[in-house]
Parts: structure tokens; C-alpha cells; sequence
């Protein structure tokens, strides 16, 4: 914003400066006719005309330099917008990302902010200009004749008021408008995506109906909204003649006893037309202003939010170990302890360990990782990474040691070796071939027509799930981490490339603590020590043999998987 | 879910997007507005054209009436002695009154355009969703979600803009434009030429700066475009972002994007917004010029030039100006209104779900004589209705469950084949499964029974009877499919449960839901099954809203089902405590089962292998074992690769 404040200033004064030199034509207009015209004076004609001639170039040399500075300061503003906000979204946590769909916050980078940008053009170069324009006019008008003047000022006032009424009863329908919209929205994606539930259904009619009265709806606030907006227009000439008619009425009574000249009249009726006008897009303005206003709530939202994790002041930028503690650990999403997904966690991992952690759907096992390199943090207790509390590291170092593969991960658009390099931008060729290899990634790569220069597309749609998986895992191995966090990273890639990536790692980088999370025993049943994990607790943590023999719980799912391979290596 | 979240966000973009700059073919999308518009609404826009033109009329006469008022009254008058107002009044109120008929007229047009174009746009809407219901499925694989979607939103919105407001201008204007031409020539035909050769001047202006604009207008989407691709990318992969301390790349990539886009849209705004002020001053150079030339004529008394016909004329000249600035404001609106038209009747042309089917399905009876006999009431006896066209018989075929394949070919699209040469037969009450790597073809297979897509090759039979003979409607309610996605709709728990059978009572419903263990977690939400639930269920676990599915599968009750990856997201224990209920679901009905779990598949009494696209081992898992081919490997894991 700052930036552009030069342009913010000037757009209105270059406007208020068109408003003058225009308002002044029709003043001149009444001198060529009183003293050119009426007296026979062509002299007077031509010197007054190229006074007008002046301020009516003048005008536009004003109007085109307002609209240069606005479109800059508008087009700025949005750019630092966009700035503000997709900088501080880089400092979001994870619980901030939480917070926001995905969806909403691409519409406040895009929709948003396109509106807030337009909105404040608009501003700029009418908000100004129309009171501007009405206040000059009015002040012409009391010049000329203040009796006169006071018709205008009557009629000024009655359609403000006018104005303000309507927009205010206009504003609240089209709330509501907006409301039933995103219904209606939501019905159509509802069926859009869930097409196939419908067809499979035969519910076609049934959605129809339901359609056609969320339609039906939006109709008649429309319409009752519109009802109340087109009362704007016929009041507003009701008013324009009523103006006209009685300045002729008056003017003309006034012009017989010698008060006013032809010319003035003339004058005056053309301010006329100025000073609806400019109401008129005053009366716009409002409703464009509130209209944006949602988005530029929208907008300072994301820009105000404040990152739920700090970096702190004096932070440790080194990380001895992989060895980690969980000390009587309670966490929730949402701060209150009653709610707590995990529920005093105890554990001490040693440095270089295979951790296998299991336990059904919701049990929190994804949450209790994702303390680990602090993309949460815990509602109580510590967790500790090489005997460092993690709120104690930078938070770059630690992420940098602590390598996470996301349960639901992604690839970005570039080339395979981009891909990689995000886990270290150095990483030469050799050094992301080894990493590829490791994850048993090399060998779809080589068979792709360009190899490691192969294309991904946006979101990785160009590779299977698999494929994608194993791309992951290597990108997070190019970091060379101290702990190597797999959440569920493997759960598309069949058995035994599962299993040969687990041996990879093992073999490659003894030194590094894994933790492995996984659906299948198979995947874990070779870790040092297993985490049992039962809604929010942890119900076992011990080797595999031990927990077949202790823990119930481990051995119903052990038996339920019928003997750790039965699983067809499929879905997510 | 991660699909889903794509689609969501494409629409985002989507939405943020403008038109495509380039439509070919303007005047037949706009006759094809126009024609829908006309339709159903001819009488109201000819009152709408009669308004106009009576409102402009009494426009017209009342600045006609400045010149008489200069010259026939007040002139005289100041030359005079005498001061006789009352002719005067006269005279106004003649004016007045034609002026309140103008103001009549403005507000009636006003009004009855309201509802053409509210109407038009509810009819477009309706019309579009229907269509949009009965269109294939193959129609939503081929296009993005998001494109959909906002086929409602913005393209809709771009012809309300201009059926509601940009073609009542357009209208007003020329009418405008044609009468006070007219009124000018009439007053002085010099001037009348000096102002439109000051107009000629302002169109070429419009045309020069509208065509820059456009320039760099075409730019900026093009930047906006790109920034919202990598807002869109970076935004998804957000949590990557931070896993991998990427966030100052990021950053330092959107800003260069942001830069770029700064400055064509910069470039853009610049001559757009210019282009109002050069109107609207060139409007006043042309308004000053005919003041000059008007004061010297009017001096010189050359052509007959009254004070009062100048006074007029000048009036008319700021009323001639206008217009033309307003037709330039609109041209913008009129050609997103064209962009967005070629979508939404691109979705009413599409080419809706073909269904020859004559075969329905009814309740049925066996009556004394042991035939089978059509029903009025919910007998849990289902009958083909099949009508013979070749001798006029009907007769009826009860629904069993029987489906057969016989050499069925099948691709997306003509050219690639996904499926070859697949055989099958499950008998009534039959547990099939299907396993096989992602692609092989399992979850198609399952598309084909009820016609989502439709064979190239072969032939499927449903009871003895061709599918395609059956009608489609009665086909799919005959089958119970829970899919792989899960797909919830705003409303209640009960109200997504009787999505199965509309008519199902509320004990059904929750007879249902207790059938499949989806009671036990309904009863612990706060309002039980009158949970609202909304954003495709957003608040449910995975494995809530899979149980939700089977619930809304149990209670349609139909002789197949069909569960695609069903309980996929149900952890192991969980699904033990399902199976229960899945069991007793599937008894009795033929059931077709893709799951990856071997607990699924395991007691079926088929299982087919799938490989790429074709059925490569069959047999019971005792068999199948036996056989130490690829479901032996698949299912000990020994196998490499």
C-alpha cells in the first residue's frame, strides 16, 4: 500500500481537478451567451470559447492522468495484497493451514482480491470525484443564483435520502442473495461430484426438485431485491424533471424581472445533469463498496492470521541426534485439553532405532509424528529431538532433520529432478539417482521416455499413486535427515517393494530413526519396537514378538491380517 | 478426498478467471440469447421497447421545450410589458405531464425487465441442471469439475449483466442516439454536422484505446492465469511446503509471478480507465465547439439559429454524447455475456444419457396359478416386465440377481481398449470378487452392470435379459452400489440415508444403519440421525461416511450389490465388527465385491484375477491358492514387483 501512495494521492486530485475545469464550461457557457450572444460581441465568443476550449483540454489531460494513476495504485495494491497474503500463508502452521480449505484460500488470493482491486479504483477515482462534483456544482449554482441553488439543494437532500434508504433496504436482500447462492452452489458441486451416487440411485428427479427449489428461491430475492433497485431510476428522473421544470418555472419569472440571464438559466440546467449524475454514482459506489467489503474481510483474515508456532528468540541451530522423547504428551487440534487426540504419551526412542507404529483409523498415530518436527505443537507436556525440547530449535534446522513424508503428498510441476531437489537443492545428479534407488524409485524412472528429466505434471497426475509415493520418500531422503517420519507412505506400493524399500533403508542409512506408520503389520513387524496406538494412547510399544505375545490389541489386528499378508496392495 | 479437494479448488480458480478473450461465431451466440430470451418472453420486451421509446420521447419534448420556453416566452416576455405567466403555466404543465408518463414508463420497463431476466436466467438454471442430470457419466470424467461448476456461477452471472441491464441500455441508447439525431438536424443542421464529426472523433478514440486495453488485457489473463496456477499448486502442497523449509522459494516465485502480473494489469487498467475520461471530455470539447459555433451563428443569424433552438441544441448535445459513452461501458459486458453464453448452451447441447430400455422393473406376486403377476404393493418380490413388440405379449421374468458377460470389450474411447474379451457368470445370491492392481479394470467392470458406460463389444445379461433392453432407471434401482468415493449430500444423517429408497420409513432407516454398525457412532453425534451434515460431510471420519454409504445400499434393498473398495477406509477391527453386517446384507443377493483387504474377498464364491484389463485367474481362494499364480503372489507378497 505504502508503495503506492503517490498514485493513491494523485488519482484523486487529478479527478478533483477534472470535476473543476468541467463545472467551469458551463459557467463560461453563460457569459458567450449573456455577453456574446445577447450583446453582438463575437470577440467575446471566441475568448471565451478558448477559455473553454482550455479547461475542457485541461479536463482531459486531468482525466486520463487520474485514470493512470488509479489503475496503477489499483493494480498495486492488489500485487501487495496477493504479496501480504501469500507470504504470510508461508508462515502459516499446520494448524493455520488447518484452519482454511484449500479452496478458500486460492478464492482470497484470486476472487478476492480481484474484487478489492476493482472496488478500489472505483474509490479512487469516483468517490472523489462525485461528492467533488456535486459540491463544485452546488457552489456554481449559489454563484449564479442562490435562490435558484436552493431548489438544488432540496432535491439533493430528498435523493440522498432517498439513496441511503434504498441501499440499506437493497443491501440486506442481497445478503440473503448471496447466502441462498452458495446453497444453490452447493447443490450443484454436491451433484457435480456425487453425479455417479445419484445415476447409481435414480435420483435424478429427486435432485432436480431439490434444484429447482433452491432456484426457485434465489428468483424471488432477486426479484425482490431488483424491485427495490429499480425504484432508483424512475425517482431519480422524477426528480431530474421536477429540477428542470421548476428552474424553467422560476428561472423564467426571474429572467422577465431582470434577476437572471438567459445564459445563467442555461447554466444551471446543465449543472443539473452534473449533480444527478455524480449521485447517482455515488449510489454505486456504496453498493460496489459493500459488496467488496466481504472479500476485503476475507482478505485482512489470512493477512492478520498470526502463525501458531515461533521461532524462538535464542534458537538451538543443531540437532545432536535422532533420539526422541515424548514426555507426558497431550495434544489437541484445538487447544482444549478435553478434547485431546492424544492423551499422555510416554515414549523414549533412541537414536538410530525402526519404530513401526500402528493402530486403526483415528487412533492419532499421524498426530503423534507430526509433533516430532513441530508442525504442531503440544497442548502439554514436551516432546524432546537429541535431548532439545523442539520448541527450543530453529524450526528450519529441525524440519531439516526431522524429514516428514506426508500421508497426503504431492508432487509439483517440473521435472522429476526438481521434484527431488526440493528435499536439497545442491543434490547432484548422482546424488538423486542413489536416492531414487533407494526408494525403489529408479526403476519406473529409467523406463520413463525422458528419464529424470520426465515432466510432472501439476499435482503428479502423470503418475500412479505408487509411483508418486516412492517419489516422496526419495525427495525426503535427499535431505538426508537424522529421523525419517514415513506416514502411511507406502500403503500404494505392493509388498514387496515395500518391503525391498524398508530393506534399502535399513541398509543405507542404519544411523537415521525411522518411524514407519503404517495399516499393515508387514510393515512393521521388522521394526525394533512397535507403537500400538488406540484412541489417542498408547496401548503397547515393544518388538513384535513381545506385543504378539502380550498385546491383545495387536494380535486381533495381527490375526485380522491373517498373518501379516493379507492385504492386495491397493488403495490408498 | 484428495480428488475432491482438486476439483474444489479448480473451481477457484476457475472463478477468479475472465472469459476467454476470442469467441468465434458473436452474432449466432447472440441470436441464440436473444432467441431464448424471446421465447418466452416476446410481449414483455415489445412493452419494454414501447416504455423506451415512450421514455425517451419525453426526454426529447421536454428539452425541446427549452426553446420554446427561451423563445416563445421568455424573450418575449423580457421585451414586453407584459406578464402573463398563466400561458406559460400552460405550457409546463403539458410538459410535466408528459414528463411523469416518461417516468411511468421507465419504471414499468424496469420492472418487467426484472422478471425476463430473472426469469430467463431461473429457466437457464433449471434447464441446465436437468440436462446436466441426465447427461452420461463419460461427460463428467471428460470435464473438470470446476469448468461445471462455475458454468453456474459466472457464466450465468455474465448474461444476467447483460440480459438486465446491457441490452435495455444498448436499446435505450440508439433510441436515444436515432431521436436526438433527429432533434438536432431539426434545430440546426450545421451544428447537427460539427457535433458528429466531434462524435466521429470520439468512436475512433473508444477504438484505439479499447483495442490497446484489449491487448493487455489478453496479457493479463494470460499472467492471472499462471499466478492462479501456482497459487493453486503451492496453496495444495501447502503442508509440503512447510515439511520441507520451501517456503522463501515459494515466496520468491510468487513474486515474480506477482510482478508480472502487476505490471499487465497495470497496462490494462491504464487504458481502460483512460478511455471514460476521453469520452467524457471529448463529450465537453464537442459540447464547447458547438457553443462557439453556436454563439456565432446564433449572432450572425445565419441558418435561423434562435437562443433559444441553441439552448436546446446544446442540451441535446450533452444527451447525444452519453449514450455513446454508455454503449462503449457495455461492450465489455456483452462480450463476457457472449464467452459465457457459448458455455451454458454448450452443456444444453450436449447429447443427454441415450435409454432405448423398454424392460421395467415392477412389484410382483405369484398368483394362485403360480405365474407371476404385476403388483401394486412392496411384495419383496421384483419382476421384469418385459414387453414382446414382435406378437404383443408381456411377460415377466422375476429379478434373481443372474449376471452374465459374454465376451465383453470395452474402452473409455474407441481407440484404447480397457477391458478384453471378460466372461462371467454369477448366479443368484453369488459372492464375486475382484482383485488386481490399480488400472486393471476391477471398478469398470462394476460401471458396465448398470450402464454408466456401455459395451463396445459383446453382451451383458441381467436375468436372461440383454441390459441394454432394460431401461435404465429400473436397471440401476435394482442394484446397490456403494462406491469407492463416498459421496454424502447436505441434509440429515436420515434424510442421507433414505437417499437409497425415498419412501423408507424412519425405522427402516435406522434398521438399516444398524444392519451395517453405522448406529452406534449416529447415536453419539449431538442430534443423533438429525445431524445435519454438510460439505460432503466433511465432519465424519472416512470410515463414518463409507458405513453412511452401505446404510444408504442396505436400506434400497436391492437382489445386487455391488460394494467398490466399501470399506477400504474401515480400519481392520472395525470392519470385523461390519462384516457382521455386510454378511447379512449380502445374503440372499448376488453381490459384487472389489476390495484389496483379503478379509473381503476371501469367503467368496468367486474370485476373479484382473490384469490389465482381462480376467487371468477365476476360482475360490482355496483354488486360487492351489494354483500359485498371481493371486498366490499378490497374496503371500513373495513375488518381486
Amino acid at each position: 500500500m505504502k508503495e503506492f501512495k503517490k498514485d493513491s494521492f494523485l488519482t484523486p486530485f487529478c479527478m478533483i481537478l477534472e470535476v473543476i475545469l468541467e463545472m467551469v464550461i458551463p459557467l463560461l457557457m453563460a457569459s458567450i451567451i449573456d455577453d456574446g450572444v445577447m450583446k453582438g460581441d463575437m470577440g467575446h465568443i471566441l475568448m471565451v470559447g478558448g477559455f473553454m476550449l482550455v479547461a475542457a483540454l485541461l479536463g482531459l489531460l486531468a482525466g486520463i492522468m487520474g485514470g493512470v494513476f488509479g489503475a496503477r495504485a489499483s493494480a498495486g495494491l492488489a500485487r501487495n495484497l496477493r504479496s501480504a497474503m501469500f507470504g504470510n500463508i508461508q508462515k502459516f502452521s499446520f494448524s493455520n493451514i488447518d484452519k482454511y480449505s484449500t479452496a478458500g484460500l486460492i478464492t482470497r488470493l484470486t476472487t478476492d482480491v480481484t474484487n478489492v482491486q476493482n472496488a478500489y479504483q472505483m474509490i479512487l477515482r469516483m468517490c472523489m470525484r462525485a461528492p467533488m462534483s456535486i459540491i463544485v456544482a452546488m457552489t456554481m449554482a449559489f454563484i449564479i443564483s442562490p435562490r435558484l441553488a436552493l431548489i438544488y439543494l432540496g432535491a439533493v437532500i430528498f435523493l440522498g435520502i432517498f439513496i441511503f434508504f434504498l441501499i440499506s433496504r437493497v443491501m440486506k436482500y442481497f445478503q440473503e442473495v448471496f447466502e441462498r447462492y452458495d446453497d444453490l452452489n452447493a447443490s450443484v458441486q454436491e451433484n457435480v461430484s456425487g453425479i455417479r451416487v445419484v445415476k447409481a440411485y435414480v435420483r435424478e428427479d429427486f435432485e432436480k426438485d431439490k434444484f429447482r427449489k433452491a432456484s426457485e428461491n434465489i428468483y424471488r430475492m432477486f426479484v425482490k431485491a431488483e424491485r427495490m433497485i429499480v425504484l432508483n431510476m424512475p425517482v431519480m428522473q422524477f426528480t431530474v424533471y421536477a429540477v428542470i421544470l421548476l428552474i424553467s418555472w422560476f428561472g423564467a419569472r426571474m429572467i422577465v424581472y431582470g434577476d437572471l440571464t438567459t445564459g445563467q438559466m442555461m447554466s444551471l440546467l446543465a449543472y443539473c445533469m452534473n449533480i444527478l449524475m455524480s449521485l447517482m454514482m455515488l449510489s454505486m459506489i456504496f453498493v460496489m463498496v459493500s459488496m467488496s467489503s466481504a472479500s476485503a474481510k476475507r482478505i485482512t483474515e489470512v493477512i492478520e492470521e498470526e502463525s501458531a508456532l515461533k521461532n524462538p528468540a535464542i534458537p538451538v541451530m543443531d540437532v545432536t541426534d535422532g533420539s526422541v522423547q515424548f514426555d507426558h504428551v497431550w495434544f489437541s487440534y484445538n487447544e482444549d485439553i478435553e478434547k485431546s487426540v492424544l492423551k499422555d504419551i510416554c515414549l523414549d526412542i533412541h537414536s538410530g532405532e525402526t519404530i513401526g507404529v500402528i493402530g486403526g483409523t483415528g487412533s492419532s498415530k499421524s498426530s503423534l509424528v507430526n509433533l516430532i518436527s513441530r508442525l504442531y505443537d503440544v497442548t502439554r507436556g514436551s516432546v524432546r529431538v537429541g535431548n532439545v525440547d523442539v520448541r527450543d530449535y530453529d524450526m528450519e534446522v529441525l524440519r531439516n532433520q526431522v524429514a516428514v513424508v506426508l500421508q497426503k503428498n504431492e508432487l509439483f510441476s517440473g521435472t522429476i529432478l526438481d521434484n527431488l531437489r526440493w528435499g536439497n537443492e545442491e543434490a547432484s545428479e548422482e546424488e538423486c539417482r542413489r536416492a531414487a534407488e533407494i526408494a525403489c524409485a529408479d526403476e519406473f524412472i529409467e523406463r520413463m521416455p525422458d528419464k529424470y528429466e520426465t515432466h510432472i505434471e501439476q499435482g503428479g497426475t502423470n503418475v500412479s499413486g505408487g509411483q508418486k509415493q516412492r517419489l516422496c520418500i526419495a525427495r525426503a531422503l535427499l535431505k538426508k535427515p537424522k529421523i525419517l517420519i514415513l506416514d502411511d507412505s507406502t500403503s500404494a506400493v505392493d509388498t514387496a517393494t515395500d518391503k525391498k524399500i524398508r530393506e534399502g533403508l535399513s541398509r543405507e542409512l542404519p544411523h537415521m530413526t525411522r518411524f514407519i506408520i503404517a495399516q499393515r503389520i508387514s510393515s512393521v513387524e521388522n521394526a525394533d519396537r512397535i507403537i500400538v496406538m488406540e484412541d489417542g494412547r498408547v496401548k503397547g510399544f515393544d518388538t513384535h514378538e513381545n506385543l504378539l505375545r502380550n498385546n491383545e490389541l495387536y494380535r486381533d489386528v495381527y490375526e485380522s491380517q491373517n498373518k501379516g499378508t493379507g492385504d492386495f496392495d491397493e488403495k490408498k | 478426498m484428495a480428488e475432491e479437494k482438486v476439483k474444489e479448488v479448480k473451481f477457484g480458480r476457475r472463478n477468479a478467471g475472465m472469459p476467454k478473450a476470442k469467441i468465434e461465431n458473436p452474432g449466432k451466440i447472440f441470436k441464440r440469447i436473444m432467441g431464448y430470451v424471446m421465447k418466452y418472453y416476446a410481449p414483455h420486451i415489445i412493452v419494454v421497447i414501447i416504455c423506451i421509446f415512450v421514455g425517451v420521447l419525453a426526454n426529447v419534448q421536454g428539452t425541446l421545450f427549452m426553446q420554446t420556453l427561451i423563445d416563445d416566452y421568455i424573450l418575449p416576455m423580457v421585451n414586453s410589458a407584459d406578464h402573463d405567466f398563466g400561458p406559460l403555466a400552460g405550457a409546463m404543465i403539458r410538459v410535466a405531464v408528459f414528463y411523469l408518463i416518461g417516468v411511468a414508463a421507465a419504471f414499468i420497463h424496469q420492472r418487467i425487465m426484472i422478471r425476463v431476466s430473472q426469469g430467463t436466467l431461473l429457466r437457464l438454471r433449471k434447464e441446465l441442471f436437468e440436462k446436466m442430470e441426465s447427461l452420461p457419466i463419460r461427460y463428467f470424467d471428460t470435464h473438470a469439475h470446476g469448468d461445471i461448476m462455475s458454468i453456474y456461477t459466472n457464466d450465468i452471472d455474465t448474461l444476467r449483466q447483460m440480459i438486465s441491464q446491457s441490452l435495455p441500455q444498448f436499446l435505450n441508447s440508439i433510441v436515444t442516439v436515432a431521436s436526438v439525431l433527429i432533434s438536432m438536424f431539426v434545430l440546426n443542421v450545421p451544428l447537427t454536422l460539427i457535433s458528429l464529426l466531434m462524435v466521429a472523433i470520439m468512436l475512433f478514440a473508444s477504438k484505439k484505446c479499447a483495442g490497446l486495453s484489449g491487448r493487455y488485457f489478453t496479457a493479463q489473463q494470460a499472467d492471472l492465469g499462471k499466478l492462479n496456477g501456482f497459487i493453486e499448486e503451492m496453496v495444495n502442497g501447502q503442508k509440503v511446503v512447510k515439511v520441507f523449509c520451501h517456503e522463501e522459494k515459494a515466496v520468491e516465485e510468487f513474486e515474480e509471478k506477482n510482478e508480472q502480473l502487476f505490471q499487465s494489469a497495470y497496462n490494462a487498467n491504464r487504458f481502460a480507465n483512460v478511455l471514460g475520461p476521453i469520452n467524457a471530455q471529448l463529450g465537453n470539447v464537442n459540447y464547447v465547439v458547438c457553443a462557439i459555433s453556436g454563439g456565432i451563428l446564433a449572432l450572425s443569424g445565419v441558418a435561423g439559429l434562435t437562443l433559444g433552438k441553441l439552448a436546446s441544441f446544446l442540451t441535446f448535445n450533452k444527451s447525444f454524447s452519453m449514450p455513446i459513452n454508455q454503449i462503449s461501458m457495455q461492450l465489455n459486458s456483452v462480450v463476457m455475456a457472449l464467452a459465457g453464453g457459448k458455455r451454458v448452451f454448450a452443456l444444453l447441447d450436449e447429447d443427454a444419457e441415450s435409454d432405448n430400455g423398454y424392460v421395467t422393473l415392477v412389484n410382483a406376486d405369484y398368483g394362485e396359478d403360480g405365474r407371476l403377476h404385476e403388483s401394486q404393493d412392496r411384495t419383496h418380490i421384483w419382476a421384469w416386465k418385459h414387453f414382446h413388440k414382435a406378437d404383443g405379449t408381456t411377460d415377466y421374468v422375476e429379478v434373481r440377481g443372474n449376471v452374465e458377460f459374454l465376451g465383453v470389450d470395452f474402452g473409455y474411447n474407441d481407440d484404447v481398449m480397457v477391458l478384453h474379451d471378460v466372461k462371467l457368470y454369477a448366479k443368484p445370491g453369488q459372492k464375486i470378487a475382484f482383485v488386481g492392481s490399480t488400472g486393471a479394470g476391477k471398478t469398470t467392470i462394476t460401471n458396465l452392470i448398470n450402464r454408466f458406460y456401455d459395451i463396445q463389444d459383446g453382451k451383458i445379461r441381467y436375468d436372461g435379459i440383454n441390459i441394454n433392453k432394460i431401461k435404465k432407471g429400473d436397471l440401476r434401482r435394482s442394484l446397490g452400489m456403494v462406491l469407492q468415493d463416498t459421496h454424502l449430500f447436505t441434509g440429515t444423517i436420515r434424510e442421507n440415508i433414505r437417499f437409497g429408497r425415498l419412501d423408507a420409513t424412519d425405522e427402516e432407516v435406522e434398521a438399516a444403519a444398524r444392519l451395517v454398525s453405522a448406529d452406534g457412532f449416529i447415536q453419539k453425534l449431538p442430534k443423533g440421525y438429525d445431524t445435519v451434515i454438510s460439505g460432503d460431510g466433511a465432519a465424519l471420519s472416512q470410515g463414518q461416511r463409507q458405513l453412511l454409504s452401505i446404510a444408504r445400499a442396505a436400506v434400497a434393498d436391492p437382489p445386487v450389490l455391488i460394494l467398490d473398495e466399501a470399506t477400504s477406509s474401515i480400519d481392520t477391527r472395525t470392519e470385523r465388527i461390519v462384516q457382521a453386517g455386510m454378511d447379512s446384507l449380502m445374503k440372499g443377493r448376488t453381490t459384487f465385491v472389489i476390495a484389496h483387504r483379503l478379509s473381503t474377498v476371501r469367503n467368496s464364491d468367486c474370485i476373479m484375477v484382473l490384469e490389465q484389463g482381462r480376467i487371468i485367474e477365476r476360482g475360490t481362494h482355496d483354488e486360487l491358492i492351489e494354483e500359485k499364480g498371481k493371486y498366490y503372489q499378490l497374496y503371500t507378497g513373495l513375488a518381486a514387483g
